[in-house]
């Protein structure tokens, strides 16, 4: 029997399905450019508050339609989060999975890779890389995908230690299965669920990485850009043209908002706890 | 005729909407007089432990509020505001539970979990209520009662819990005690003390005493009256000598017939050549205390078993005497530290790798608990099926097999595309079985494969183990903690006690003659011995 879902989620799940949507195709509905500069009309604020018809939520400080920005923006920020999460979710499980089948000092090497990664500021680790080695989008896509792989791996050893010691795994491993057949057909598609809330944790935390290194001026480069790259690039202008920052952050944090509740009820939904809990 | 202690009149507990009947207990009337065992019997579902919960007040909240009468002391129970109810339930009406262990709590010293209760309703001082708590711990025969209340629930054993359980439900002389399974968790021969300490209450004290349980043994030793339960409704109640010896119901007498007796047989004629040798099997397991503290624990210690073609050997113990692990030494799920084994003239002991998982097909493994043992996310057909494939059969192939061994088990070829969880705990268990016996195995390990079963599904699965051995003639090593299940089935039954087999033997020998001091302790707790043998006697 399922529950209906409460008003929330469903306003969540509206929005960030309204938010992807744009992200992939809202480039085509704006008149102007991501580049496209018009310094006759820089600053101008948006035409609700008396600036001109043809930019909607106004200009940046050459003159760029802010409406191109942020969809671009949006669709970077969604991307780099994307790419991301799942780079660090299927780097952390593995490791998760190594650690948990070899047990011994395999694990506690690892583990302690993963101690020591949590125990550092990750910002620190970040900056310090993109100082060394330069900006690049490799680079930086990679550093996101760095972040929050400690969780997964420690996760992941928990929840597969805890499956390999159910009869079941036992039973797989006494017909004479391969290791690497019953950690993916039997154990992984029963832990799925924890690591999958996992996944929409790790998300929000990841647009607000991006969001933080580019205000920085230390993620994405222009002339790409992002939501943290345009909020960043507004700063000296808060007190005189407010919108180029504050449009950004509103986005960044609907997306992290709607992201979180939706995450909240998967969690309830897919605990295995909380499930043996209700019925 | 006076009151009796507790009338239950008509009482009805409904389950929610959805559910599999309307009623988790239908119209049940039953009455409990002052100083009377009443058992009632029943298996999985009954609703037996329901009606107890409704007595009590217990029920779950998402239950619908039961209808009916429950009567104690002139005033119906469920009629009672909540506050007036709880005043009655602790003080006048007391329950202990399966799992002694899970109800007190970890962080308290014993002494103030039982004090609390003194604490709660009474005005008496600490030291009277110390005195008071040593007294009860007296009565229900706990060593050091001093020492007990200073320890911790962990530093007890699981039949000392259930004593201290028992010590805090009649901390203030209660009319009734509700006791639902109290004694399932525990060893037979802690079970026998605990059964004896309720009939010393009953003498002592008159507390009438409703006794909730599964097991006809049980009922045999302790039950002035028997009620016995199916499907929420009372199937039939009377005195237990009328119960047990002339059931009315049909129901019943099935019940009755399915309970495992102790069966002194021979062992079987015609067995085949040695299908498992295992020499000087050793398993240690060392742990690290808190402090640096190492505790040594000789699971298995030098222990040796030889079991031959189409035979059956049971492996009897309590709880931690090692008889697990030493199954699971022999399958090779964990590695013995010393010992060779042989499996089918085949090196089995020291195989590694690639040839260790090619070895595995000649022995597999039924597991206990039918719920753990089958992945919640495959097919059942699937899970039949996987051994073959691993063991690189043809997936078409192995399929067929698979929906033959479910026909040969007992259920529908078609339940292959099904998935564990529409199935019952017995059928689930046929599945394992199933599974396991996809690769042909010489040698089966049922490492209690029943225990976790009714009684009724409890006697269809030997039957279908015996079955399937005589098509197959694999040999099988049935552990087991219950005697009289393993006398229904085994050859020969070897006792095991702190991972060394003190003794073996044929039922027809073990049974009649035993040697070891501890074999009789056993055999004496065995719960309701005295009834079969009369059972036995007038049946001819």
């Amino acid at each position: 029997m399922k529950k209906r879902l409460p008003v929330s989620v469903i306003i969540a799940a509206t929005v960030l399905g309204v938010i992807i949507f744009i992200a992939i195709i809202g480039n085509v509905f704006t008149p102007y450019g991501v580049t496209e500069q018009n310094l006759l009309a820089r600053l101008k604020p948006p035409a609700f508050l008396g600036g001109p018809e043809e930019y909607p939520l106004g200009t940046d400080r050459i003159g760029r339609d802010m409406v191109a920005r942020l969809v671009a923006g949006l669709r970077m920020s969604l991307l780099v989060a994307l790419a991301g999460t799942a780079i660090g979710a299927i780097f952390g499980t593995t490791i998760g999975f190594i650690a948990a089948h070899f047990r011994g000092a395999v694990e506690e090497i690892l583990m302690m890779i993963v101690d020591f990664q949590a125990s550092l500021p990750f910002i620190l680790i970040a900056l310090t890389l993109l100082a060394f080695f330069g900006n690049s989008m490799t680079l930086f896509i990679i550093l996101m995908g760095l972040f929050g792989w400690e969780t997964y791996a420690r996760l992941a050893r928990g929840v597969v230690l805890s499956a390999a010691a159910q009869p079941y795994a036992k039973a797989v491993v006494a017909l004479g299965a391969r290791p690497i057949r019953l950690y993916t057909k039997h154990i992984l598609p029963n832990v799925a669920s924890a690591l999958i809330v996992q996944l929409t944790l790790t998300f929000p935390q990841i647009i607000l990485l991006e969001t933080s290194l580019s205000f920085l001026g230390l993620g994405i480069q222009s002339p790409n850009t992002s939501l943290g790259q345009i909020l960043g690039s507004g700063r000296d202008y808060l007190s005189t043209a407010w919108w180029i920052s504050v449009f950004p952050g509103m986005l960044i944090f609907i997306i992290t908002l709607s992201m979180s509740i939706l995450g909240d009820t998967l969690r309830d939904r897919l605990d295995p706890m909380l499930k043996q809990r209700n019925t | 005729m006076t009151e009796p202690l507790l009338a239950i009149r008509n009482l009805s507990v409904g389950l929610p909407a959805g559910s599999d009947r309307p009623f988790a207990v239908e119209d049940l009337s039953l009455t409990l007089e002052k100083g009377e065992i009443l058992c009632v019997v029943g298996e999985t579902g009954s609703g037996k432990s329901l009606s107890a919960f409704a007595t009590m007040g217990l029920l779950p909240t998402n239950l619908p509020k039961p209808t009916g009468e429950v009567v104690f002391e002139g005033r119906n129970l469920l009629a009672l505001p909540p506050s007036e109810r709880r005043k009655l339930a602790g003080s006048r009406l007391a329950m202990i539970f399966q799992e002694p262990a899970a109800v007190l709590n970890p962080v308290y010293r014993i002494g103030e979990q039982v004090g609390e209760t003194f604490q709660l309703h009474t005005g008496l001082s600490k030291a009277e209520i110390r005195e008071k708590v040593t007294a009860l711990f007296r009565e229900v025969r706990l060593p050091n009662p001093e020492e007990i209340l200073r320890a911790y629930p962990h530093q007890l054993s699981g039949g000392q819990c259930q004593r201290v359980m028992i010590a805090t439900a009649l901390a203030l002389e209660p009319a009734i005690l509700i006791a639902d399974e109290p004694t399932t968790a525990l060893d037979v021969t802690t079970q026998a003390q605990i059964l004896r300490l309720m009939l010393d209450l009953r003498e002592n004290r008159d507390t009438g005493i409703l006794f909730i349980t599964h097991d006809f043994g049980v009922v045999a030793e302790i039950a002035d009256r028997v009620a016995v339960m199916r499907h929420g409704r009372l199937v039939e109640i009377g005195p237990a000598e009328q119960v047990l010896n002339h059931p009315q119901a049909d129901y019943t007498r099935e019940l009755l017939a399915a309970v495992p007796k102790l069966d002194p047989h021979a062992s079987r004629e015609g067995l085949g050549e040695p299908v498992l040798e295992a020499r000087g099997i050793r398993k240690i397991f060392r742990g690290q205390g808190f402090l640096g503290k190492k505790r040594v624990v000789n699971a298995v210690d030098q222990v040796d078993v030889t079991l031959r073609r189409g035979e059956t050997l049971g492996l009897v113990g309590e709880s931690g005497s090692g008889k697990s692990t030493l199954a699971q030494c022999v399958i090779r799920l964990i590695d013995p530290d010393d010992g060779a084994i042989t499996i089918a003239g085949g090196n089995f002991g020291g195989l590694k790798g690639n040839a260790l998982r090619e070895a595995r097909r000649r022995v597999q493994i039924v597991f206990q608990d039918p719920y753990t043992a089958l992945d919640p996310r495959q097919s059942v057909g699937d899970a039949i099926a996987e051994g073959p494939v691993i063991h690189g059969k043809k997936k078409s192939e192995a399929m067929t097999t698979a929906r033959n061994l479910l026909a040969a088990v007992g259920l529908e070829p078609s339940a292959a595309d099904r998935f564990p969880h529409e199935f019952s705990g017995g059928q689930r268990q046929r599945i394992c079985i199933a599974r396991a016996l996809a690769l042909e195995p010489q040698l089966l390990i049922a490492d209690e494969s029943v225990s976790a079963l009714d009684v009724s599904v409890q006697a269809q699965i030997l039957d279908l183990l015996a079955d399937m051995q005589k098509r197959h003639q694999f040999g099988m090593l049935f552990i087991t903690h219950d005697l009289r299940v393993a006398s229904r089935i085994c050859d020969r039954i070897a006792v095991m006690r702190q991972g060394k087999i003190v003794e073996e033997g044929e039922p027809a020998r073990l049974f009649v003659d035993p040697q070891q001091d501890y074999t009789k302790e056993l055999l004496a707790a065995v719960p309701g011995r005295d009834w079969q043998h009369v059972a036995r006697a007038e049946n001819g």
